[in-house]
């Protein structure tokens, strides 16, 4: 850590994984200057993960699970600010402006502002009982929502959507999955997958409708009804939508930061303007993993960019090149995925998918390029430590009789490269 | 209220007070207990609450589950026959007190 750099303040502008993440590594690397952390949202700072699956239970813990524990923030010598927002930065001054008026210099910035729920784009989008899942604030009105519902339509058959059906249906209520693609979870699963979740969410009794958008929204006093791009309506007292995120860039741009995407940063997270970071949902990084810039929606990637953010603010200057890992949680299944794959991998199936526990291996060019696991963690887990390998491997060795991951990464693991 | 002691690998030992159904995971992350992550926020994906319950308290426990068990060999801190993730354990009128290790090395 050069001198500078050991004393001057830390700005961060987002309370969410990323952003908090930030904060702890500066402080755990030995960072002694001053650490403001501006959050948007009141209270303690919370993981969202559990919003659209534990939290939403009939048996839910009463308080969200927080990023860290109340004391954290004090006891690290931590500025939290709660329920305020950056209003402006000033890059050239190196100074932020916030809602409430008051101005914060800093050394170093670090855009953590994380992504906003993309609207619905359809006449009826804001109806009351129409509801989007991204806050805590969000999460309670759904909890209320879901006492009393009986007919819950969701739009949209990703992460947060599938989730959300699967955590409805558990509580016995009747859903319907509307997705204008497709397949479900088309943009982050192989084809073999997504085809796989469809069957068993249809024998969980969700009426999932692929090829079948939203057209409107009506409300005719008896309740809601969700009209589809078919023609068909479906009653519903409860309206989930959620069809994707959008980063939330809109301060980065009027700092006059470069964006494609995202806040366009480099291998080690900094955007091209002089002591400005940017890290998780927010920041479109070059991805050694797709070979492309990317921008990553998980809670991996905000962790992994927060820690690595940190060293960067510290001197550091190592591309970031963490293996990317997600997981949805959707009813009984745990989907764990490690890599990212593309359209064009060449699918092998591991193990027995009529047994509900089983993994798909992608092929990209020989290469091990990711792994979707169903109810199979040490299959995860295995290949998390081996897809940043960048291994060549053949489907006849993956699918050879007594062939399993776990033996396999130990091996390659073993073997100097 | 039941109790749960975590015990650091510097031997510091912290009780915290919490609600019946509150998970090990839950209880060291709310109280801030140092060396318990929970980066999945219980989930048992990511093998970041990883403790060691103490003996006397073991027989109180429900058995661990085929992915915990998965889960389990892929702690960094090496397993034992101790070894729980703390997000899949809570506590309860049957187990109103108890007390785990905290692992030196959790990620």
């Amino acid at each position: 850590m050069d001198s500078t750099a050991a004393h001057e303040p830390v700005v961060i502008i987002g309370g969410g994984q990323a952003g908090i993440q930030v904060a702890d590594s500066l402080r755990a690397e030995g960072f002694a200057g001053s650490i403001t952390i501006v959050n948007d949202e009141p209270g303690n700072p919370y993981q969202r993960p559990p919003l659209s699956k534990d939290y939403l239970a009939v048996d839910a813990p009463a308080e969200p699970l927080p990023l860290r524990g109340a004391e954290f923030f004090a006891d690290k010598d931590i500025v939290l600010l709660q329920d305020t927002s950056a209003a402006a930065v000033d890059t050239v001054a190196r100074r932020v402006t916030l809602s409430d008026g008051n101005t914060l210099a800093y050394g170093h910035l670090v855009f953590a502002t994380g992504a906003t729920n993309r609207a619905l784009p359809c006449p009826g989008a804001s109806l009351p009982g129409v509801h989007a899942l991204r806050s805590l604030s969000d999460a309670e009105a759904l909890q209320e929502a879901l006492a009393e519902a009986r007919n819950v339509v969701v739009i949209g058959a990703g992460f947060i959507g599938l989730e959300f059906a699967a955590g409805a249906r558990a509580r016995g209520l009747r859903v319907t999955v509307l997705e204008f693609a497709p397949r479900p979870m088309g943009r982050a699963l192989s084809s073999t997958m997504s085809d796989w979740f469809t069957a068993r969410h249809l024998a969980d009794g969700i009426d999932l409708r692929l090829n079948e958008g939203v057209a409107a929204i009506h409300e005719d006093g008896a309740g809601l009804s969700v009209e589809s791009t078919t023609g068909a309506r479906y009653a519903a007292d409860l309206v989930l939508y959620g069809v994707g995120v959008t980063p939330r860039t809109e301060l980065a741009e009027s700092a006059g930061l470069p964006l494609e995407n995202g806040i366009v940063v480099d291998q080690s997270l900094r955007t091209s303007v002089e002591g400005v970071l940017a890290v998780g949902d927010c920041a479109s990084f070059p991805n050694i993993h797709t070979g492309a810039r990317t921008r990553l929606e998980s809670v991996q990637n905000a962790t992994d960019q927060g820690r690595h953010a940190a060293r960067s603010i510290l001197g550091a200057s190592a591309p970031y090149t963490d293996t990317p890992w997600f997981w949805s949680t959707q009813g009984p299944i745990r989907l764990q995925i490690a890599g990212i794959s593309a359209p064009g991998d060449h699918p092998v199936l591991l193990g027995d998918p009529s047994g509900g526990k089983f993994s798909i291996a992608l092929l990209r060019a020989g290469v091990l390029a990711a792994v979707e696991s169903v109810n199979a963690p040490a299959d995860h887990i295995s290949a998390r430590k081996i897809v940043g390998l960048g291994l060549v491997v053949s489907p006849e060795a993956l699918t050879a009789p007594g062939f399993n991951l776990k033996a396999f990464a130990k091996e390659a693991l073993a073997t100097p490269a | 209220m039941p109790t749960v002691t975590f015990v650091q690998s510097t031997g510091e030992s912290i009780e915290v007070a919490v609600a019946e159904g509150t998970s090990l995971m839950r209880a060291a992350v709310t109280n801030g207990i140092d060396g318990i992550v929970g980066e999945c926020g219980g989930q048992a994906m990511c093998a970041t609450c990883h403790v060691f319950v103490r003996p006397e308290y073991a027989g109180a426990l429900p058995p661990v589950s085929d992915d915990e068990d998965e889960m389990l060999d892929c702690t960094t801190s090496e397993r034992t026959e101790a070894s729980r993730l703390g997000c899949q354990v809570k506590v309860s009128a049957e187990l109103p007190s108890i007390v785990v290790d905290v692992p030196a090395d959790q990620v």
